[in-house]
């Protein structure tokens, strides 16, 4: 009844342009984060360190909260939208990013940062060149951040309300058809999402991996 | 390793992420279902609050495509239950409601949010069992006594728990019982919507009120059966309701007001009628709009 098609393809673009934006915000962030000295950084980390326990459907009720017509931005329109569960996958994924990218820099050697910098590199290269040593770690945030939006269900319900051929990914509609009892449907679909995101990590694993062979 | 700056692989992972992230600006835009044929309304997107009985019966999945095609209109449904569902017409977060507890309707109503509150159809609420029949509430004449039967033989009975017409109706005869069965080790509220009731009624072999529609949907795969029903305080009423566009300007109302039209014509009322005859058998709702309430039996 529903397009499985649209489904997945909803899926897979809602996700990923949610791990896109957390990795525009996280990746930068957090290596500022590693970076810099300053009084309050070991709060500053545990904050965001509890971030990645956010509970999804709690980011998604905080959102929902300010989009539907009562909240502040409810003039914005956008709760039952894609781009609503977009929003709030991006809040989810943006401290596990930027959690992970923090630690993946902060155990570089220290010596190299000091390296690049004696070699006369700018500050654009050194973090560059930085990126490049901790991109084992660096890729690893970008898979989980994937992974904690791919699978996520509570926030999509709330801000994007399940509804069909607009707003329904595979995890909510596997959690329709599990209501409705339709078992064999719902492990189709979880079979689906595993297939995905497998083929997505499988590339960025790939690409993790490259380095090994050096 | 490479001296190519950066590596290749680490690119092609890049080159993935964009992917990903570009091709959500093609598929996130809502698949349209507004057909040609009609104008395109000036908003077109319309919030339908309504039951789960409404989506788990799978009444939803006719009634609102063909809304959509003969009107142009984008129904974003959501099924929360009755009480959710007027809580969201309350805020003005909902345009119009398809509810089905006659009490708690009156409220809001009452309260001023709601303008055109009309019939739409009916059906019967039935209590559910195994088939064994612990309690022996299939030789109940009345809902009432079927009640009192399953209170006294303590045997297992999961509520709905979530502010639904199904439960305000449940819990409207336990009152009538003067029996409080919240907090009894054989009293389940599941919080949940009516088909994932079901189940779990049907998994602890206990017994439950549902309506009938959702129960022939999903009969076959639950191991209950009907035990007391046809009972006049069974009868289960669906309005709809447009929300009270004074108390909320953004609602749309020209909308919510399309959609109560359609539910109520002869088209609407025809496809509610018919629902269900081909797959089950049996027509699964009597279309009622236009109809005194006090003659429905």
């Amino acid at each position: 009844m529903d397009d499985l098609v649209q489904i997945t393809l909803l899926s897979l673009s809602v996700s990923g342009l949610a791990t896109a934006i957390s990795l525009l915000i996280g990746l930068p962030l957090g290596t500022m984060l590693a970076l810099s000295v300053f009084r309050t950084r070991g709060l500053v980390l545990s904050v965001v360190n509890t971030g990645m326990a956010l509970p999804p459907v709690v980011a998604g009720l905080v959102i929902a909260l300010m989009l539907w017509r009562s909240g502040p931005l409810g003039g914005l329109n956008l709760i039952y939208t894609p781009t609503a569960i977009v929003v709030a996958e991006a809040v989810i994924a943006t401290p596990v990013v930027l959690g992970l990218s923090a630690a993946g820099i902060g155990q570089l050697d220290p010596r190299l940062q000091v390296q690049l910098q004696g070699l006369g590199a700018s500050r654009y290269q050194t973090v560059w060149w930085l990126w490049r040593e901790a991109r084992l770690s660096l890729l690893a945030a970008l898979m989980a951040g994937f992974g904690s939006v791919i699978s996520e269900v509570g926030a999509a319900m709330m801000v994007g309300g399940n509804i069909s051929g607009q707003t329904r990914v595979l995890t909510t509609a596997i959690v329709l058809d599990v209501s409705r009892g339709d078992f064999g449907t719902a492990i189709e679909l979880g079979g689906i999402l595993l297939a995905l995101a497998f083929m997505v990590n499988g590339v960025l694993t790939w690409a993790q991996q490259s380095g090994r062979r050096g | 390793m490479s001296s190519k700056f950066p590596p290749r692989r680490f690119r092609a992972a890049l080159c993935l992420v964009a992917s990903l992230a570009l091709s959500a600006c093609s598929t996130a835009t809502p698949a349209s279902t507004a057909a040609s044929t009609p104008p395109v309304p000036a908003t077109p997107a319309l919030i339908l609050a309504t039951t789960t009985s409404t989506q788990d019966s799978g009444l939803l999945d006719e009634l609102v495509p063909a809304f959509q095609k003969a009107t142009g209109y984008v129904v974003k449904t959501v099924a929360v239950g009755t009480g959710q569902a007027l809580t969201m017409g309350q805020q003005g977060n909902a345009d119009v409601l398809l509810v089905h507890a006659p009490s708690s309707e009156k409220t809001f109503m009452d309260g001023g949010f709601g303008v055109d509150r009309l019939l739409v159809a009916h059906n019967y609420f039935l209590i559910v069992g195994p088939s064994s029949d612990p309690a022996g509430i299939g030789s109940a004449k009345t809902a009432n006594e079927a009640f009192a039967k399953i209170a006294a033989a303590k045997a297992t009975f999961v509520s709905r728990g979530d502010g639904s017409g199904t439960e305000t109706k449940e819990l409207a005869i336990w009152k009538a019982n003067s029996i409080t069965p919240k907090g009894q080790a054989w009293y389940i509220q599941s919080g949940q919507g009516m088909g994932a009731t079901l189940q779990i009624a049907s998994e602890k072999q206990g017994y439950t009120i549902t309506d009938n529609a959702t129960f022939i949907a999903n009969g076959s795969k639950l191991q209950l059966t009907s035990l007391v029903q046809g009972d006049p305080s069974l009868l289960n009423i669906y309005h709809v309701i447009s929300v009270n566009p004074t108390k909320w300007p953004k609602v749309n109302s020209v909308g919510a007001k399309a959609f109560a039209d359609y539910v109520t014509s002869s088209t609407g009322q025809d496809l509610i009628g018919g629902f269900g005859k081909a797959k089950y058998g049996q027509a699964l709702f009597v279309a009622d709009a236009g109809k005194n309430e006090a003659d429905l039996k």
